[in-house]
């Protein structure tokens, strides 16, 4: 009697034992080569020139499928002698938030499901800079600026001592030379330790797949800034990466009607970044915490 | 002996006048076209054949529309504009310059922005900053030189709250 | 051959058993049925089916794995009167202790498990294979001490059981050299997983250099309760000479460790009380409320109100050794160290968030489903293995009785 409870049960376990490794094997095999491939692909940092080349045409080519549109994904080095630093001039700044929507246009974020900003502009009450636990987010009066209130726009510090960098298990987030901190969107493992290690809030999580709808996808992309990013991975302001390193300014530079963004390069002392080190009162975010962001606040009047 | 003296004289007085000459000539700037209205430019083709009036009044003919809101209690029209080329514009010491120079006229009264601007610290940046051309904007671009306090704007949507769901509304 | 004949016999002890054995095992099964549907919907459409969001990036997944280490490494409370002060009531249950520690482990790995975004490249931590950011990467040090904790206490119960199968001595130059390693490891993990937290100065609620301590002392709290109800359980449906005294001595321990804890959390609450800075936010949230928002209040108290109490019954040795109030007392501590340690710490962490915003998190259905399947798991687990390690401790399962048997 036992003998026969014994056999069938154990014939019930192999037979379940040898399903799961069916369908494990099943499964794999019935991936694509591109799925393995990108399942299997390096971190952008290790990889040799022929295998970047590899996994950009791989990209391109799913793009072009996703949204009907050729992608040129850049993977354009750091310039030799530069560290970009990044100028926000708080006596012009109006709170009007085009530089955060010129951001989402040029860097092909998620619209909505989450909609996912990499600038936020967080309002002050006058009197009170430093101490942000009275700042308003979600402020939309009519116009801007409001009377008793200054605003102060926030994105990636790009610090030079990261504390994101520090704590990212896989070394998914790096320095560039050039002082911007990247992501690599394939290499990330989702954790959001490194969300929880950003002082300044500049992280935001691509909490589902994101919504990006194709007639408004900015095509010149660089591979470690603005491609379209996936779910579950993270995501943050890379100075524009894709412009920058080829000289042009950010695109919140560029939207900003009041001219209160300003940006260059550290290293050269004629830029306008280093004028303004110079001839106004900067401070940066949270020096206290020693993370020495890139992101310089200043009052020009 | 005296030749030498008058030699050195006259390369001294050379070279004073080149340095005077330079400085006269104020650095140039990248512009784009000065943002007139439409079919205002050139100003001669009313005003060359007009008697010029430099009474300072309210004008009642044309230019109805400009109300000077600029230090409107020390200046009028003419003080900036040139009464004899109005195709130029005048300096406080009378010199004239373009239009395309308009930075100049401004950076009279407004020193430190005038600093700021030429280092390319003021105002809107767009364009280049290395590796291309870099672009000025002229002062009247963003400010209305008749009425220049910078007009309060809609701001663009505040951020979903955090649960929020779906496509914001208009968008 | 023999090997293969000894885990034929544990498929067979596990798959037989009395009635109550069936219905626990198919109630497990169904939460983590349930727990792996949802799961399978959050891999599909992403973490947004949580209620997490960027200002709140870790919520009850984080909230429990925390929890769970702690648990794990509460072990180490038995492991020491047994081996270090040889202790006989409670050296003869060790081992069930390890296997309990094990399957904590295997929890709090499964709740990391669930939270990440991308576990289809969970490869990309294995040193070699990915890219294993050691040691600057306070993660990438738990992934290495919680499953060389894990190892430890699979492969000690383990060797120990089939020696007592097989009736054999164990060999003691490899047993204890390894269970002596357990004891700072179990230190370690707990300690390695508040420097996780402690390590972010961008979280002035974590930032705090009483971490570390005040994780190990609601660690010896929350861990041992458990067991000693555990073990009750065990001696119920076993009949395991589990003594009393042995009970009574891991609940002397908890109240050492809960005034520790309790005293701990006093000397957080001065500092931040009297100093008055910004960084009260964060504590004020929870025990008072922050600008209006006060879900978290009533909890805290309850909480606190629990340890205190539970301080007290295991203080006192009359309620100590007496099993109700001894049993009221752990089940306080189990809950009220959960409160304090998982929403209680893992969420002020977040508020209000560097920028000023306070967005009240709270776990949905999704979160709560899977966290149930995950517990039904280690408690499945840990099941399997008492179902194997029971009977071997009691003397029914040896390998003489067996080739007796087959000898008949």
């Amino acid at each position: 009697m036992g003998n026969r409870v014994y056999t069938r049960r154990e014939f019930i376990k192999t037979l379940s034992v040898a399903a799961a490794t069916g369908a494990a094997f099943s499964s794999l095999s019935s991936c694509t080569k591109e799925a393995r491939e990108e399942f299997l692909q390096k971190r952008f940092v290790e990889m040799t020139d022929a295998e970047k080349k590899g996994v950009i045409a791989r990209l391109e080519e799913k793009y072009r499928r996703a949204y009907g549109k050729q992608f040129q994904i850049s993977t354009q080095g750091a310039r030799p002698k530069t560290l970009w630093g990044y100028g926000l001039d708080l006596s012009r700044c109006i709170g009007c938030r085009r530089c955060v929507y010129a951001c989402v246009k040029e860097n092909n974020q998620s619209r909505y499901d989450p909609q996912l900003q990499w600038i936020r502009v967080i309002r002050l009450k006058k009197g009170s800079l430093i101490n942000l636990e009275d700042s308003e987010h979600y402020y939309n009066p009519q116009e801007v600026p409001e009377p008793g209130f200054t605003y102060q726009p926030v994105q990636c510090q790009h610090c030079e001592n990261p504390p994101c960098v520090k704590v990212c298990p896989v070394k998914a987030t790096w320095k560039e030379p050039d002082g911007i901190v990247v992501v690599d969107y394939n290499w990330c493992i989702g954790c959001r330790y490194c969300m929880a290690a950003c002082p300044y809030k500049g992280r935001v999580f691509n909490w589902a797949d994101p919504k990006l709808p194709p007639e408004e996808a900015n095509t010149a992309v660089h591979y470690l800034g603005n491609r379209p990013r996936y779910r579950n991975v993270v995501e943050k302001c890379t100075f524009c990466i894709q412009r920058v390193r080829s000289g042009r300014y950010p695109a919140c530079v560029e939207a900003c009607p009041t001219g209160s963004r300003k940006f260059g390069n550290l290293l050269d002392e004629n830029s306008e970044i280093r004028y303004i080190i110079q001839h106004k009162r900067v401070f940066r975010m949270k020096e206290d915490l020693n993370t020495e962001p890139k992101f310089y606040y200043f009052f020009a009047t | 002996m005296r030749r030498i003296l008058m030699v050195s004289l006259c390369a001294v007085l050379v070279a004073f006048c080149l340095d005077l000459y330079a400085k006269s000539k104020q650095e140039d700037f990248p512009v784009p076209r000065p943002p007139f209205s439409e079919g205002i430019f050139p100003c001669s083709s009313c005003h060359a054949g007009m008697e010029t009036n430099a009474k300072r009044r309210v004008l009642k003919d044309e230019h109805k529309n400009i109300v000077l809101k600029h230090a409107a209690e020390q200046r009028w029209c003419l003080d900036c504009h040139d009464a004899q080329n109005r195709d130029k514009l005048r300096l406080a010491n009378g010199d004239h310059v373009d239009f395309e120079h308009s930075y100049e006229l401004c950076g009279q009264c407004h020193g430190n922005i005038y600093r700021d601007w030429k280092a390319g610290i003021h105002g809107k940046r767009t364009g280049y900053f290395e590796g291309g051309q870099r672009m000025y904007m002229l002062c009247v671009n963003c400010h209305n030189p008749h009425d220049p306090a910078f007009k309060p704007l809609k701001p663009e949507p505040p951020p979903h709250r955090p649960l929020q769901k779906g496509p914001a509304h208009g968008k | 051959m023999e090997a293969w004949r000894f885990f034929k016999q544990t498929l067979v002890l596990v798959a037989k058993g009395r009635p109550v054995y069936y219905a626990w095992c198919a109630l497990l099964l169904l939460v983590m049925g349930i727990g792996l549907w949802f799961y399978l919907k959050q891999m599909e459409t992403g973490l947004i089916v949580t209620s997490m969001r960027d200002q709140v990036s870790w919520g009850l997944y984080i909230a429990n794995f925390t929890y769970l280490v702690g648990v794990a490494a509460a072990a180490v409370l038995l492991v020491i009167p047994a081996y270090i002060y040889h202790f006989d009531p409670i050296k003869e249950i060790v081992v069930l202790g390890e296997l309990f520690a094990a399957s904590s482990i295997v929890m709090a790995l499964l709740f990391v498990f669930v939270d990440l975004g991308r576990p289809d490249r969970f490869w990309h931590l294995i040193p070699g294979v990915g890219i294993l950011a050691f040691p600057e990467s306070l993660l990438a040090w738990d992934v290495i001490v919680l499953n060389g904790y894990l190892v430890l206490n699979v492969v000690v119960p383990v060797y120990i059981l089939v020696n007592s199968y097989y009736e054999k001595e164990p060999i003691q130059s490899f047993v204890v050299p390894l269970i002596l390693l357990s004891i700072p490891w179990a230190v370690g993990i707990h300690t390695v997983t508040a420097f996780l937290y402690n390590g972010l100065a961008a979280r002035p609620f974590w930032n705090a250099s009483i971490l570390a301590p005040r994780f190990l002392a609601s660690a010896f709290c929350s861990g041992p309760s458990m067991i000693i109800i555990i073990f009750q359980v065990i001696r119920w449906v076993s009949n395991i000479k589990i003594t009393n005294e042995a009970l009574f001595k891991m609940a002397e321990l908890i109240a050492y460790a809960m005034f520790l804890n309790i005293f701990l959390l006093g000397a957080e609450v001065f500092k931040e009380f009297y100093s008055n800075t910004i960084h009260l936010a964060p504590l004020l949230y929870l025990y008072e409320g922050l600008h209006g928002h006060t879900a978290l209040v009533p909890w805290m108290w309850l909480s606190l109100a629990f340890n205190i109490t539970a301080f007290l019954l295991f203080l006192i040795p009359r309620t100590r050794q007496r099993l109700a109030t001894l049993n009221i007392g752990a089940f306080l501590i189990i809950v009220g160290v959960w409160i304090e340690k998982g929403p209680g710490f893992v969420a002020p962490g977040f508020i209000p968030d560097p920028l000023g915003e306070i967005y009240e998190y709270f776990p949905n259905f999704t979160e709560l489903a899977i966290s149930l399947g995950i517990w039904a798991c280690g408690l499945f687990v840990f099941t399997l293995f008492m179902k194997v390690a029971l009977p071997i401790v009691r003397g029914d399962f040896i390998h003489s009785k067996y080739t007796k048997s087959i000898s008949n």
